[in-house]
């Protein structure tokens, strides 16, 4: 009888222990929210087979062969209507002055307003493709813009970089770029 | 100084910037001539999510990108591809995330088999109880 008591004095507790437990749940979700960028699974795999027409009139546009030749570059995904893309201009450009090729893709955009946008914020970019259904977006696991992948001499996707590069970001993209170099 | 002038105008932006001038996808919006491939897109459309509004799924949103990924499903159903093809050519590309049609993989496996231990558990915990009142009375 007395350690069916004791039981039952145990189990009192039981329910405001859960009600804690959930209290802990809610605050931690509060404190340390949780990741909600989609990462690309496409890291170490091919770019997908795609060629897309000039974005403006003074650069190629862009395909997969582009990337092909042995040479390590970024693509940067952007687009003119994109706010952080124009925040991420200078360290793009401070990219290509330390020597990184970058192409472009641009997604949903007019050739106007990504030519205003080049003349206003810089034109770091060998070649800009046009995407205007986000096809290539979608083909290598790019969820937003900006977003800049690192990839190898030989067309494989190395490293993705979700969102817009700060300047303390700029000698790990290098690195990266260095790293798909091996 | 410069920061705050930037996370303020930010504040202001957001609206402008998640959007774009452009007319949607040939198919965003539009419904394939066969109703039978249409059924099939629609099936696959609702469980597949929006990237950018993570909660929806893309037949939900109206977020441009959501359309985009729309008229892709659409032009591939209407060529005659498999929906659970194009669904593992989207999680081949986005992990199991952009798919609301979990698979049973070893991350998830407890989610299916919880639910068998719970109910075994309670009717583990139902015969005793009942068996000890057969006893008391």
């Amino acid at each position: 009888m007395s350690e069916g008591q004791k039981a039952s004095r145990w189990a009192l507790w039981l329910p405001l222990a859960i009600f804690a437990g959930f209290i802990g749940l809610a605050v931690s979700g509060l404190l340390w929210p949780a990741d909600r960028n989609v990462a690309s699974t496409m890291i170490g795999k091919p770019l997908p087979q795609f060629e897309l027409p000039a974005a403006v009139p003074g650069r190629p546009g862009l395909s997969t062969a582009d990337f092909t030749d042995g040479k390590p570059r970024l693509l940067n995904v952007f687009a003119s209507w994109c706010i952080p893309c124009a925040l991420e201009a200078p360290q793009l450009s401070q990219l290509e002055a330390a020597g990184a090729e970058i192409h472009a893709v641009a997604i949903r955009d007019r050739t106007e307003d990504v030519s205003l946008f080049l003349k206003r914020y810089g034109n770091p970019f060998t070649r800009i493709g046009k995407d205007d259904i986000s096809a290539v977006q979608l083909g290598i696991g790019s969820s937003g813009v900006p977003e800049t992948f690192v990839i190898d001499g030989s067309g494989i996707i190395r490293y993705q970089h979700i969102g817009d590069i700060r300047p303390e970001q700029v000698p790990m993209i290098l690195e990266k770029l260095k790293e798909a170099q091996r | 100084m410069r920061t705050l002038l930037i996370a303020l105008l930010a504040l202001f932006a957001v609206p402008l910037a998640a959007q774009d001038s452009l007319p949607p996808a040939p198919y965003a919006n539009r419904q394939i001539e066969d109703p039978a491939l249409e059924a099939k897109a629609q099936e696959l459309m609702e469980t597949i999510r929006c990237l950018k509004c993570q909660s929806q799924t893309i037949s939900d949103s109206d977020a441009p990108m959501a359309g985009d990924m729309r008229s892709q499903i659409r032009m591939r159903i209407a060529t005659g591809e498999h929906p659970e093809v194009i669904r593992a050519w989207l999680v081949e590309r986005y992990g199991d995330y952009v798919s609301y049609s979990p698979r049973i993989t070893s991350l998830t496996w407890p989610l299916f088999a919880l639910p068998v231990v719970l109910i075994a558990l309670s009717l583990l915990l139902l015969r005793r109880r009942f068996r000890g009142k057969g006893d008391a009375s």
